[in-house]
């Protein structure tokens, strides 16, 4: 079924036009996505909590706001979903995590009250690997969600649930979070548009923190136009976080439209030598390649360029991401929020209290995490390991600074598979943090990226392509990300997408 | 068994305050030393003359308005602790010895 009145077919772009038109209202929108998530949520189960009450109330109000002729928001009322590592006042927020289970939030994130302020009817919060570690949300706490190309395979991580919330059409828009490839992976795995900003783009208050110097939110999406209004929305200097930009939002979706032309006479793009070849899958690397092809006929000009350090990058974030994580971590102590755990036996002093509820409420991946990031940064082990590690991150700054001196943006393969089956590397950590070996030195350079469908693999699963900008030069990940989806689009007959087969429905 | 790594992560893990099971502890122990191992390659490269960073993008001098803003309302916060009593959080002893 894919009638061109169902509303929850339409980009957000073309709904916001239609709202705008008044061909259509928000109640009806947000209406036909609850029915969607009603209908298919349960084998994908992008969602921890629905908040159909809420998100209709928003709704209404903005029909008759509309009928009453008030300015409003060019994104007002179309409906959005959250990842669940934001606060939302009122909606409860758990981070995938079952120390957190039931808590409900007393203030909202920066990023949730610009949403609110728009009047962005909020369906709901979507599932995450807990704390948002991992790769393919099979450490949520509260079970994974699935790929809406293939039941039986992940949607990516940490974000799957926003991701695979757009891929099944239960929402045009959401919200990702990107520590090191959370946002664009599961992008890549499900055929959809992510965008983690310049770091300090979008105001990290109200994020349960991972990484901090890592962590930025951004627009989870199938086009990259609606990545380009949903980032201007929630973009912005925050007084409430002192490493917010101040800088002055820069129009992406102009920057997006201006890409749509398909004419990129004179961008310099440049291939990274170290994110392709071994450890690729051949057909991921072949749509790769397709694309590059497009891109050189819209007039870019294509040049190789090594970033030698790279390859450390994996290392050097698996020592700086559990670091800072084992010190954000530190504040669930069961004593102001979340789940409390008494002692088996003996005295209940704070600190055993502490220790039994941090036992019962972390998963696997948070307790291997946070015992890393301790170990890594205990007395006689700093320099060695966290120490190197942020030598290794200014290596690799210097690699972008000098790569970008000869190009205007950098691609590469999001992922380097396509998505794999649930379980098949629950067992390995080592093996699940490989997928983020294309997507985190972006991260450590605090440089912007997005991943946008370049085809399906060989398996008939979609791959990701990778663009990857200087910071503050979010705009050319629209110019260029457009113009290749206009491409791809074209020789595809539509989006990627159409060819994603139908879910099952439930009655 | 106590093996070194066994015996590392049960130090760090109280540390860190988290209790582990001892199937925990040996799965940890496997798993610690494995990671580490490749982790360590970042000392091959960082070499005494590279600089560390902490930041991506380096800010100084950060200071926001200094305006008075309504606080958390109290009675939604407490609603949410494991426990609260008089407006305040209630918390188990803070120190271990007999009261």
């Amino acid at each position: 079924m894919s009638a061109p009145d169902d509303l929850t077919r339409l980009t957000a772009a073309d709904l916001a036009a239609r709202l705008a038109a008044g061909e259509v209202s928000s109640t009806e929108a947000t209406r036909a996505h609850l029915d969607r998530i009603g209908a298919v949520d349960g084998p994908v189960h992008a969602f921890l909590h629905v908040s159909a009450d809420e998100a209709l109330a928003t709704a209404r109000a903005v029909d008759q706001a509309r009928a009453q002729g008030e300015p409003l928001h060019p994104l007002a009322g179309v409906p959005i979903a959250v990842k669940d590592v934001v606060v939302t006042r009122g909606l409860p927020t758990t981070a995938g995590s079952r120390i957190l289970e039931g808590w409900v939030p007393p203030y909202d994130a920066t990023l949730v009250r610009k949403i609110k302020a728009a009047r962005l009817p909020i369906l709901g919060k979507t599932n995450m690997d807990e704390f948002a570690m991992g790769s393919s949300t099979e450490h949520s706490g509260y079970g994974n969600t699935h790929n809406p190309w293939d039941l039986d395979r992940i949607p990516g991580g940490s974000g799957g649930g926003s991701a695979a919330a757009v891929a099944a059409y239960e929402a045009p828009l959401a919200i990702g979070t990107d520590t090191g490839g959370s946002i664009r992976q599961p992008a890549a795995v499900t055929g959809t548009v992510g965008v983690k900003p310049t770091y300090g783009s979008v105001s990290r208050y109200g994020l349960i923190a991972l990484a901090s110097s890592l962590d930025q939110a951004g627009p989870v999406t199938r086009t990259v136009l609606d990545a380009a209004l949903l980032h201007g929305l929630i973009a912005g200097h925050d007084p409430h976080d002192s490493t917010s930009l101040t800088d002055p939002v820069p129009d992406f979706a102009a920057a997006a439209r201006l890409g749509a032309t398909g004419d990129l006479t004179g961008v310099r793009v440049g291939v990274v030598t170290e994110l392709r070849g071994e450890g690729y899958q051949p057909g991921v690397l072949a749509r790769f390649e397709e694309s590059l092809d497009l891109l050189r006929q819209a007039g870019a000009q294509i040049v190789e360029v090594s970033c030698p350090h790279f390859e450390y990058a994996l290392a050097a974030y698996y020592l700086i991401l559990p670091a800072e994580a084992s010190s954000n971590l530190a504040k669930f102590d069961g004593m102001r929020y979340g789940v409390r755990v008494e002692p088996d036996e003996g005295p209940a002093t704070a600190e055993r209290v502490m220790a039994a509820t941090r036992g019962r409420g972390f998963g696997d991946e948070v307790k291997r995490r946070i015992i890393l990031g301790t170990y890594a940064l205990s007395a006689g082990y700093y320099d060695a390991y966290y120490g190197s590690a942020q030598k290794v991150r200014t290596l690799i700054q210097r690699d972008f600074a000098a790569a970008f001196t000869q190009t205007d943006v950098l691609v590469s393969p999001t992922a380097p598979t396509t998505a794999f089956k649930l379980g098949e590397k629950l067992d390995d950590p080592l093996a699940m943090y490989l997928n983020d070996v294309a997507t985190i030195p972006v991260n450590l350079a605090g440089v912007p990226g997005m991943s946008l469908p370049s085809g399906l693999s060989d398996d008939g699963l979609p791959a990701g392509f990778q663009v990857i900008a200087p910071a503050r030069e979010d705009a050319r990940l629209y110019r260029v990300g457009a113009a290749l989806e206009r491409l791809l689009e074209t020789r595809w007959g539509g989006p990627l997408l159409k060819d994603a087969p139908e879910l099952e429905v439930a009655k | 068994m106590s093996t070194p790594w066994r015996d590392e992560v049960a130090r760090v893990a109280g540390l860190a305050r988290i209790d582990l099971t001892p199937t925990e502890l040996d799965r940890l122990s496997g798993e610690l030393e494995v990671i580490v191992h490749s982790v360590a390659r970042v000392s091959e490269i960082a070499t005494p003359d590279v600089p560390a960073t902490s930041h991506p993008l380096p800010l100084s001098n950060v200071f926001r308005a200094d305006e008075p803003e309504a606080p958390l309302d109290r009675d939604e916060v407490l609603a949410q602790a494991p426990a609260a009593q008089d407006g305040k959080f209630l918390v188990p002893q803070i120190l271990g010895e007999d009261a």
